[in-house]
């Protein structure tokens, strides 16, 4: 007799590092708006991280190395999800490049790189979830986060979702597609601009008037929420998974006050 | 022209404070952003237009050496003279040549990176020819002594009381008690001083936006017609051009046209689109009676065939720069030498070597605004990854960030020595943090914590709390 | 070895050592030849009366007047009249385009007609051009006696005639005129595509007119 669990997909949660070391919460919220959607959700422990910091530093052989492990520890999967567009642009439009020409691995890339997405857009264009089941009393800005953006067209998913939660109010920045500053090793090695980068945000996130800011990649989130903090702003910071699975009720990002 | 990138960020840092380039740069932000795109929704074709121009682009670089070949021919039938110049250094005696041959005592330039690049003007001012800058901007930064900050819009870096003052203390013959508090009076005095100049010129130097093949022609872009003036008055015309400028055709370059003038300023053209080919001929009661090419090479031939043969098909529009948060944030003169802005981040290692030029391929969050906008569709965040690349593996960079990374990295690909060292790490870091979930300071993170608060982590990870649910689950199972 | 064997052996070398050879030149050749068009907007492309019509709009956008006479004996008055709306001397520049010279200059007692190249004295320059573009309100003008390029430059007021019928959709039909007049491959000293007046940005981003070019560009479109 069929296994009822085995018709439904099977999706790998790629937890990224950011999440797995600071944000568990966005993890949880993860596996449970993929349940919720009808998935069966396993996180492989033998996973890191997608490289980048290797790969942008110009480090292409670490990276390999650690492609290599993600690949392999995916391959049982039927999907791979990643609640960040940074990571899964990593791993979507990167790691084909990273083994071009290598017989071994070009095509193991390239069918790994087939099954990835980022966590939203795979709600919404593969599962085709329209709606959640969440509530949120109050107004919230969103932050359009480069790679998802760019790389993966990620811009409308997110906000067809929030218009779905109870009680929530969008009220959308100006310049919510710009960058916010983090760029990975880019805002310690370059700190200084980095910093009037994100302080040109949290005025835009000021303007907006919103109380709290939502995006989809924790390091935006952290970079945005660590600057509104030292400005003393009460703005709290989640990522958009919480407020999605409606698990927003823990401290959010950098503390409350 | 002085190479100051290896001090980027010094001069960051002074961008940074500078009170003064700060407002202006907010004028780059909003003006050419928002016009670009009201001219790009006006034109649903202009993405295809992107793909064609790529495609003709390419198409030349593969056959560079023939078109090339193609050009000077045609040059060479309609009465111009071709001159080929490997080096800054041979481009800059080449002009001094066709000067000296001229008599020439003043020079009027059209706006020109190009003899930016070779530091032409210093050159020839050392050899006693004086050069006269007729593009408003530029003229306006060499009274200042400065160099261009932006490479279409070289002034962007100044505010009108700036300008005024320079205009009084250079134009000293004018009356001083001339009203020059607004933008049209300082636009007035500079026409009437450079018209003199236009006339005065003995040899008149351009750039050329393309190159065309098919006819032996240049052709020039400009909205002030200062460029008309400069190739039209003086009795010897001189163009200078790097050789990646060529295209086939003239319906090539006007698939290139379509895109250039609305990248730029949000212009659906520019004012003056002017194609030259060669010297007055008989019946032209106007016009130079020399036409002289100066093909440029100066580091283009090693681009090509490599990772960054790309960035040859770049048409000097300057859309990445306005898009660019870095370049918002610090403006032109950080990067130190002639072209800022992600092109000039990706340009200028090849141009000027990538131990000089190493900061700026780094000083990118690769956020892709720039490959986004770009008309030609380079990939410029791959390409300064590649610089990335190069310098890793020459130790180009800082001891401690290679180390650091090497650190990082020894983890990142042993997974169970990873979640060891993360089981450990983690809770002892939330220990710290209190009940407050961010810390002010934190060691070894001061590039971070100078200007923002570090968020804490939860008390374990992620993969810590899941294995932890999952052997829970296990447990419960019959 | 000269600079010009230097950097073509350099070129060649770097696009993994190619040749001058039959078969690359023949598709250099061919393509030479062909000079195929690409994407050409749809914008301009309407029948004659619209089209006319955009050519108007978009010269008036980037600053342009635009003025439609009946027919070419009409332009002479025309251009007076625009001289006294202006206040300007009854005073014009202009080269011996035979249109032009065609038109009823001496009906208009009181206007002085110069010609030959402008040598920067004159207010207000008068050209025909050879044709526009609807697509961007852009005149085409080129060089010679006919019509001398430094009057499109050195005056402040440029007056430029055109036929309706001479007004194309886009460049690529302009080019291909270019080529019927000039002959495949050859072309005038200049070429002038002039979209508007001569403008400026680069004060603070503001934009004004008249940076070095003429401040204002007047166009009479003759029908019929």
């Amino acid at each position: 007799m069929l296994n009822p669990e085995q018709e439904k997909p099977r999706v790998g949660l790629f937890v990224t590092c950011l999440v797995d070391l600071f944000r568990p919460n966005v993890g949880f919220a993860s596996v449970k708006l993929l349940e919720d959607a009808g998935c069966v959700v396993d996180v492989p422990a033998a996973q890191t991280c997608c490289g980048q910091p290797a790969y942008n530093s110009g480090d292409r052989a670490d990276t390999r190395a650690i492609a290599e492990n993600t690949i392999r520890a995916f391959e049982p999967f039927d999907y791979v999800v990643a609640p960040s567009g940074s990571c899964a642009g990593m791993l979507i439009k990167h790691y084909p490049a990273l083994f071009a020409g290598d017989p071994k691995w070009e095509e193991r890339a390239k069918a790994f790189s087939a099954k990835v997405h980022e966590l939203v857009s795979f709600l919404v264009d593969v599962l085709g979830v329209s709606a959640v089941e969440a509530s949120v009393n109050g107004s919230v800005t969103y932050h359009d986060s480069c790679s998802g953006l760019r790389e993966l067209g990620i811009r409308q998913q997110p906000r067809a979702l929030l218009s779905t939660v109870k009680g929530l109010q969008l009220r959308e920045m100006a310049d919510a597609d710009v960058c916010c500053g983090f760029g990975g090793t880019f805002c310690v090695k370059y700190s200084d601009i980095s910093n009037k980068i994100v302080s040109q945000k949290t005025e835009r996130i000021r303007e907006a008037g919103a109380g709290t800011l939502l995006a989809g990649d924790l390091g935006c989130l952290m970079n945005m929420a660590g600057k509104l903090k030292r400005e003393g702003s009460a703005v709290e910071v989640r990522h958009v998974a919480e407020v999605l699975a409606g698990m927003a009720d823990t401290p959010p990002i950098g503390g409350k006050g | 022209m002085q190479i100051t990138s290896p001090a980027f960020k010094q001069n960051s840092r002074a961008a940074l404070a500078d009170t003064q380039l700060q407002r202006a740069l907010g004028n780059v932000r909003a003006g050419f952003i928002d016009k670009r795109r009201k001219a790009i929704d006006a034109l649903p074709e202009f993405d295809a237009l992107r793909d064609s121009a790529r495609a003709i682009k390419n198409h030349v670089l593969e056959n560079l050496d023939l078109y090339l070949e193609t050009y000077e021919r045609k040059v060479i039938e309609t009465g111009g003279t071709v001159h080929w110049a490997e080096t800054a250094e041979d481009a800059r005696r080449i002009a001094l040549e066709i000067c000296r041959a001229a008599g020439a005592r003043t020079v009027t330039k059209g706006k020109s990176m190009i003899t930016e690049e070779i530091g032409l003007n210093d050159f020839l001012e050392a050899e006693g020819i004086r050069p006269v800058e007729t593009d408003l901007g530029e003229y306006i930064i060499q009274l200042r002594g400065e160099h261009p900050s932006h490479i279409i819009a070289p002034a962007v870096h100044l505010n009108r009381d700036q300008i005024e003052a320079d205009f009084r203390r250079v134009h000293d013959h004018l009356p001083v008690a001339r009203d020059l508090t607004e933008p049209e009076t300082l636009l007035a005095e500079a026409r009437k001083v450079l018209r003199k100049e236009y006339f005065a010129a003995d040899v008149g130097i351009t750039g050329a936006n393309f190159l065309v093949a098919e006819t032996g022609s240049s052709i020039i872009v400009t909205n002030e017609g200062n460029g008309d003036l400069t190739q039209t008055l003086p009795k010897v015309h001189v163009v200078m051009a790097s050789i990646e400028k060529i295209v086939p055709t003239l319906e090539d370059a006007a698939q290139i046209i379509r895109v250039l003038a609305r990248s730029a300023t949000g212009q659906d053209m520019s004012v003056y689109t002017t194609v030259s080919t060669g010297p007055r001929r008989p019946g032209d009661p106007d016009g130079p009676e020399e036409y002289h090419v100066i093909l440029l090479d100066n580091g283009r031939s090693s681009m090509l065939g490599t990772k960054f043969q790309d960035m040859l098909r770049c048409i000097r529009c300057g859309a990445c720069m306005n898009h660019c948060p870095v370049y918002h944030a610090v403006g032109g003169h950080a990067y130190g030498w002639v072209y800022p802005g992600p092109m000039g981040a990706v340009l200028t290692p090849s141009l000027i070597g990538v131990d000089k030029g190493g900061h700026l391929p780094n000083a990118s969050t690769f956020c892709g605004r720039c490959e986004s906008v770009c008309p030609m569709k380079i990939p410029l965040p791959k390409m300064m990854r590649h610089w990335r690349e190069r310098e890793f593996e020459r130790g180009l960079n800082p001891a401690t960030s290679r180390y650091g990374l090497k650190f990082w990295a020894f983890f990142a690909r042993r997974p169970k020595l990873y979640r060891f060292a993360a089981s450990l790490g983690i809770p002892f870091l939330s220990l710290f943090a209190g009940n407050r979930g961010r810390f002010r300071h934190l060691p070894l993170a001061g590039g971070w914590t100078k200007w923002r608060d570090m968020p804490a982590p939860e008390s374990r990870t992620f993969m810590q709390q899941w294995q932890q649910k999952e052997a829970l689950k296990q447990e419960a199972r019959p | 070895m000269s600079g010009r064997d230097a950097i073509l052996s350099r070129v060649r070398k770097a696009l993994g050592g190619v040749a001058d050879s039959p078969t690359r030149r023949a598709v250099v050749e061919a393509r030479l030849g062909e000079a195929p068009v690409g994407v050409i907007p749809a914008r301009g492309q309407l029948d004659d009366k619209p089209r006319v019509a955009l050519f108007g709009e978009m010269a008036e956008k980037v600053n342009a007047t635009v003025q439609k006479v009946k027919s070419r004996a009409h332009v002479p008055a025309a251009i007076t009249d625009y001289l006294r709306s202006k206040n300007l001397p009854a005073s014009v520049r202009m080269g011996t385009d035979a249109r032009l010279a065609a038109m009823p200059w001496d009906k208009q007692r009181a206007l002085t007609v110069k010609r030959g190249a402008s040598d920067g004295d004159d207010e207000v320059g008068v050209s025909h051009a050879l044709g526009g573009v609807a697509e961007t309100g852009t005149l085409v003008l080129h060089s010679g006696d006919d019509n001398p390029t430094t009057i499109n430059f050195l005056p402040e007021h440029h007056i430029v005639v055109i036929d309706a019928k001479d007004i194309a959709g886009d460049l690529e039909t302009t080019i291909e005129a270019v080529r019927r007049k000039f002959g495949k491959g050859r072309m005038p000293r200049v070429l002038n595509f002039v979209t508007g007046p001569s403008r400026s940005g680069d004060i603070e981003q503001k934009l004004l007119l008249g940076a070095h070019g003429p401040r204002a560009l007047h166009i009479v479109v003759v029908d019929g």
